[in-house]
């Protein structure tokens, strides 16, 4: 392919521009987290690491920074944690179970909670927050890990996902369990979720992800420091005008929240990567 | 082992009726083919025998136990699908141990019946494989040996050959007949093509749009077809119909003459059948004179294309016989070999 050499630079070039406008600023926050925050905030900011990255990183970890109320970074993380594997969890759980009764079973009113179901996905955390704060704050759930994460598990989006990749499973495979003696459960177990594990892993990364980047259900449903998540914190370290910011403990505390999703996303990548290329059914 | 016996089986979805009352009893042991054209019933019929679909009227029994209202697992009958329906994730082996495994069968008699499917279907190389590294006739080898692992009363069989091509179809047509023959189990299978339907069939049931039009060993139904719709599905090119009246010592179809094997009376409008192969040439004593349109030379036939009375005539005749486009063919065909059907109703008389 002697042509193809010759123009080989061009998506190369594009793709290298494309990785380096992503790149870029998480390199500055990443070397912004190695410097003090006068370093930071007076003159030019160096593009070269500086010496101070453990002592900022321990700081962030262990206490935050003053407006965090003393609160550490560690503590965050974890909360943030819980609260996404929570929904990730949850959100597949109940949506792969939902979209089986509805592929599988026939049910008197199959479609009606179908529809049901599908509704909610016009009713997104944001738009039945007031009532939903209600809900939460009567059964004294503010400041609790099920207060933060039962809200965002209940809604429709995984369940149609489901259900799209249930329907092309072939009626004959279902067939064919039935007279090889498969009750529903075995059938679930042994042939559902096995084939379901692409699906599976890509929605877990979408899905920790939306829960671990969550803001204002957790603004208004945390008011104890302890029960922070991360984003929050990080809004919380940034100054009002009152105080100067303290940047370089800002910085190390966004490279911190930053590793947990991509820890995800690295985890996940060889299931799914696994599953696009091997077609099976 | 067992008898399967249908008794006046019927099947509605909604209002619609599709099957409109089959009696059949299949015998211990006994391979019977259900044939028929698309739509007819036939996978209805067979999925009402599996349990997967239910049974809107009548009764199924399998060894003398009515399954009416018994789940497919606990039939005992093992069913090959068109399209395999295999598990994909799952190896050969775990796709033919599946049903042992539910069954709690223990793992070394799986591995002992697995292993002996296995030897039987030359699967032996390939159990450690996973379907989509397979090809379609090992995929449906697989499927067999899923069926014969479970040992079963009965093995029913919905087109399991129509996705392979032509020539495995034909190998694998002969390896299903074998090994039905050794296994020695009751066996209902379901085709739309006639060739698989006469080679493989102890016994025939000819569907057309929900009834069984005939039952009957496949050279008896070639023979001696009920039915005009019988007679056109069974037999390839298929049988000639020409509108006939009958007169007093024969038949007459437009100009031609021909002798009847029976009496019937005088001015009835009838319908003759005559095969293709049945027709021969005789420049002696010919029945009838057909003007040649198109010629088709097989080799081992040629097909001669006509036309009779209005009707379109196809005569199968050796391939020795030189005919041209054009020519005027004069042909014979013995009494014995006229079909009669009754004009109105299409049945045989
Ligand atoms: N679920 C259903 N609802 C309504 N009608 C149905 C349903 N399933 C099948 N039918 C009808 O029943 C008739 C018989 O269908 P069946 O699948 O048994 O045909 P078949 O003989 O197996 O045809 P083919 O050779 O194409 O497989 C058809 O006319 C079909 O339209
Ligand atoms: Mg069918």
């Amino acid at each position: 392919m002697r042509r193809a050499r010759t123009i080989d630079w061009v998506p190369h070039a594009v793709l290298l521009i494309g990785i380096a406008i992503i790149a870029f600023p998480v390199y500055v926050t990443v070397v912004a987290s190695t410097l003090t925050t006068p370093e930071i905030v007076y003159g030019p900011m160096s593009l070269l690491p500086g010496p101070h990255g453990p002592e900022n990183y321990v700081q962030a970890l262990s206490e935050g920074n003053a407006k965090t109320s003393g609160v550490g970074v560690g503590r965050m993380l974890l909360n943030t944690l819980v609260v996404a594997l929570a929904i990730a969890v949850g959100k597949i759980a109940i949506s792969i179970i939902s979209a089986y009764a509805v592929v599988f079973f026939n049910f008197p009113g199959r479609m009606a909670f179908f529809w049901l179901i599908f509704l909610t996905l016009m009713l997104p955390v944001e738009v039945r927050i007031v009532p939903t704060y209600a809900v939460v704050a009567g059964l004294g759930l503010v400041d609790t890990y099920a207060g933060l994460a039962v809200p965002l598990i209940a809604s429709a989006t995984a369940t149609l996902l489901f259900r799209q990749f249930f329907l092309t499973i072939p009626d004959e495979m279902v067939e064919a369990a039935k007279v090889d003696g498969a009750g529903p459960m075995r059938f679930f177990k042994d042939v559902v979720l096995p084939l379901s594990r692409t699906n599976i892993a890509a929605l877990f990364v979408i899905l920790f992800i939306y829960g671990w980047n969550q803001y204002l259900w957790p603004l208004l449903v945390t008011n104890d420091a302890e029960m922070t998540t991360i984003v929050i914190g990080i809004r919380r370290m940034l100054g009002n005008g009152d105080a100067q910011t303290e940047w370089s403990i800002v910085m190390a505390t966004t490279v911190l929240a930053l590793l947990p999703p991509v820890a995800i996303v690295i985890l996940m990548q060889r299931w799914f990567v696994k599953g696009l290329v091997e077609t099976e059914k | 082992m067992a008898d399967v016996r249908l008794r006046n089986v019927r099947k509605s979805y909604g209002d619609t009726e599709v099957i409109h009352g089959v009696d059949c009893e299949i015998a211990d042991g006994e391979f019977v083919v259900v044939v028929g054209p698309s739509g007819c019933g036939k996978s209805t019929l067979l999925r009402m025998v599996a349990g997967l679909e239910e049974i809107t009227k009548g009764e199924i029994a399998i060894g003398g136990r009515v399954v009416n209202d018994i789940e497919p697992k606990d039939r005992d009958i093992a069913m090959v699908f068109q399209n395999y329906a295999l598990y994909p994730h799952m190896s050969v082996f775990d796709n033919m141990a599946y049903g042992l495994k539910i069954r709690g069968v223990p793992r070394s008699e799986i591995e002992a019946r697995v292993e002996k499917a296995a030897n039987i279907l030359q699967l032996k190389p390939l159990l450690e494989r996973k379907p989509r590294q397979l090809s379609g006739g090992q995929r449906q080898r697989v499927a067999m040996g899923r069926a014969i692992v479970r040992d079963p009363q009965v093995f029913l069989f919905d087109e399991p050959l129509s996705n392979l091509d032509a020539k495995l179809r034909v190998q694998m047509r002969v390896e299903i007949k074998r090994l039905q023959q050794d296994l020695g189990t009751t066996s209902i299978y379901v085709t739309h093509d006639q060739v698989e339907a006469m080679t493989l069939a102890d016994r025939l049931v000819v569907m057309n749009a929900g009834v069984a039009e005939q039952v009957g060993p496949p050279i008896e139904v070639y023979e001696r077809p009920e039915t005009v719709f019988v007679a056109g599905f069974i037999g390839s090119p298929a049988m000639n119909f020409l509108p006939a009246i009958a007169t007093e010592n024969g038949l007459s179809v437009g100009e031609a003459r021909f002798r009847a094997a029976q009496r019937l009376e005088p001015g009835r409008n009838v319908t003759v059948g005559v095969r293709p192969e049945h027709l021969e040439l005789d420049p002696a004593s010919p029945t009838l004179r057909v003007r040649a349109e198109l010629v088709e030379a097989l080799g081992a036939d040629t097909i001669v294309h006509g036309t009779l009375a209005g009707a379109p005539l196809l005569a199968r005749l050796p391939g020795t016989q030189r005919v041209v486009a054009g020519d005027e063919v004069p042909l014979r065909c013995a009494p014995e070999h006229l079909h009669v059907f009754d004009g109105a109703t299409g049945k045989r008389i």
